[in-house]
């Protein structure tokens, strides 16, 4: 088990509950109700740590080494799943995956972005920092879920797009920007879930959709604390602020409205018990892509449309209207 | 003691009584250091005499350059609010009234209806010298009615971008802009309305992200810096130098991502030229009004 820094606590307890456990293999005394004890205070000195996490604590949840990542949502909720790859322009990008799956008798096409659960994978997956490759083959994806009319079922999980070299050769900035105004009008229903990291036009670049979600444990922000920190404070060392001042948990993001909902993770984060979180992602996906399909196409785009330009806070002052400002 | 040895370290005179050359009446090269007053530079379409640098201008220099005389400014009622009390080194309200004052604008985004020789057309600009030139929820509105404007008189629209990108201090709500405007932007492609992105020094983040490399056709003014990624982090991430004129206007025209680069003396010729193209009924022809 890997514990955070403000895990420390269940660290020592648990240290605790294997010493215990270990007395109890080696002789004959009876452990079970030290044990239970332990495990009772187990169960509680976690509920307090997670009834009050801050912004910055989710950020470090959010990126648990531990925590599921995209392929194993997708594995464990399709019975039957086909990855696709490549962009058929360039390459096949390793940070953001993607197929045509089956989630009980509903045909998806689903796609996200892919850390790696090991140093090698990581590297492999770029961090989960896609290239331009990434979001042309999501997008090839997403046309050809338009083209059989499937629904499109987006996980998000990036620390941000890539900054290379290549990545702006290639048009970094133009693939985010394509996706963004392709997903507006895709004719199929289109669900998006923050299920780890949510930065910036990294995430939204597959992040536009009719109803957005968050996990309990993530954030979605319009940068990385640790960026902000180092961009307004000048210095790396405020990241905890610049978590707070950004207010990017999902519980933010559902007050302000920016966000439709927020899944609740096991006790102690998605990592704790994957599984109950796959069938959790899987019974809400199925929840809500059923009005969605309902809906006509025109409907859905129109409501898509009215969702996102809804979105801002500005006030209208009355003042005189500059009415024919004379040039020169 | 010596007399040539400073007794306290550091400037001493107060700022107010620094003598400088009165403003407004020279301007010193950034790239070639020469010297031009700010009437030879005005005449020169704001570039540098001598080595033809482009000069950052604002909204109204453009709005100036570009309309035949008269235009109508648009939407200039809204207005930014501190709506997360965001606070870094100094609190998000106290900068925007500063910048109000120090620009004389009310944000980074100022929009205009004019004619384009004798052609009808909606520019937004963004004023760098506005918390450089950012994206926020005003920005965000200001296009989406400026697109509303331009689907209901059917007028073609150019956005002049000049923008570090999203405005941190706005944070989701900021990054959201990137999906409003580009909802938007696929209104007027579905209804045939042509949007003209024009691309300035500089032109990052979320805004070349979404409506900046969104346009029907994409232009840039010379040698301006367009990226996603701002250069330092590029360089911090790879930990090699780049290369030279990496995301500058001409590597983006080699690249694919630009339709052309227009000098700032052409640019009203080039504008006219597509908007007699994209609408060519757009003036009473000549002979019906003769």
């Amino acid at each position: 088990m890997v514990f955070l820094e403000f895990e420390k606590p269940l660290e020592s307890l648990y240290e605790k509950l294997e010493k215990i456990k270990q007395v109890g293999e080696d002789g004959d005394i009876d452990v079970s109700q030290m044990v239970s004890e332990l495990e009772d205070k187990i169960k509680q000195t976690r509920k307090e740590i997670y009834s009050s996490l801050t912004g910055w604590q989710k950020v470090q949840l959010s990126r648990h080494p531990e925590r599921p990542y995209c392929l194993y949502y997708i594995e464990n909720m399709c019975k039957k799943f086909v990855e696709l790859h490549g962009d058929r322009y360039f390459n096949d990008d390793k940070a953001i995956v993607g197929g045509i799956g089956n989630i009980d008798g509903q045909t998806v096409v689903i796609m996200g972005h892919q850390k790696g659960v090991n140093t090698k994978m990581r590297q492999y997956r770029n961090f989960g920092m896609a290239n331009p490759e990434g979001y042309r083959k999501a997008l090839r994806l997403m046309k050809l879920a338009e083209r059989f009319n499937y629904p499109v079922v987006c996980l998000i999980d990036t620390p941000g797009a890539y900054p290379g070299i290549e990545a702006e050769e290639r048009g970094q900035a133009e693939a985010i920007a394509r996706n963004l105004i392709e997903m507006a009008q895709l004719k199929v229903p289109i669900l998006c879930y923050v299920i780890g990291e949510g930065a910036s036009g990294g995430a939204i670049g597959i992040g536009l959709g009719d109803k957005i979600f968050m996990m309990e444990n993530t954030w979605y922000s319009v940068i990385s604390p640790e960026s902000c920190s180092s961009i307004l404070w000048r210095s790396w060392d405020y990241k905890e602020k610049a978590a707070e001042a950004l207010k990017l948990t999902p519980e933010h993001m559902h007050g302000f409205g920016l966000i439709d909902g927020i899944l609740k993770e096991p006790l102690g984060g998605a990592h704790t018990a994957p599984m109950d979180m796959v069938k959790s992602l899987k019974r809400h996906i199925k929840k809500e892509l059923a009005p969605l399909v309902e809906m006509s196409v025109e409907d859905r785009i129109n409501a898509r449309i009215d969702k996102y330009n809804s979105i801002g806070e500005y006030d209208v002052r009355s003042v005189a209207v500059n009415e024919n400002a004379v040039a020169k | 003691m010596g007399w040539f040895k400073r007794l306290k370290d550091g400037i001493q005179t107060a700022t107010k009584n620094k003598k400088e050359a009165p403003d407004g009446l020279w301007n010193k090269c950034k790239r070639c250091k020469k010297a031009s007053t700010i009437k030879e530079l005005k005449e020169n379409f704001y570039k540098c005499t001598s080595c033809d640098y482009h000069v950052r201008i604002g909204s109204h220099d453009y709005f100036d350059l570009l309309f035949d005389g008269k235009y109508t400014e648009l939407f200039s009622n809204i207005y930014a609010k501190d709506f997360l009390e965001f606070t870094d080194l100094k609190p998000y309200h106290t900068r925007l009234e500063q910048a109000r004052e120090k620009t004389d604008l009310v944000d980074s985004m100022t929009v205009a209806e004019g004619k384009v020789n004798r052609r009808p057309l909606v520019i937004a600009a963004m004023d760098f010298s506005f918390i450089g030139g950012s994206m926020g929820s005003v920005m965000g509105q200001k296009i989406s009615l400026a697109v509303d404007h331009c689907l209901d008189k059917r007028i073609p629209l150019m956005i002049i971008s000049k923008s570090g990108g999203a405005r941190m201090m706005e944070s989701a709500f900021s990054l959201m802009q990137m999906a409003k405007t580009s909802v938007k932007l696929s209104q007027m492609a579905k209804a045939g309305v042509p949007y003209f992105s024009f691309l300035t020094d500089p032109t990052t983040g979320g805004v070349t992200a979404s409506f900046a490399m969104l346009g029907d056709v994409n232009f840039a003014e010379p040698e301006a810096l367009i990226g996603f990624a701002g250069p330092r982090v590029i360089k911090e991430t790879i930990k090699k130098d780049l290369p030279e004129g990496f995301q500058t206007s001409e590597f983006l025209l080699d690249h694919g991502f630009l339709d052309f680069i227009v000098n700032r003396k052409d640019l009203k010729t080039r504008i006219g030229d597509l908007l007699h193209l994209f609408t060519p009924n757009s003036v009473p022809s000549e002979k019906v009004s003769a």
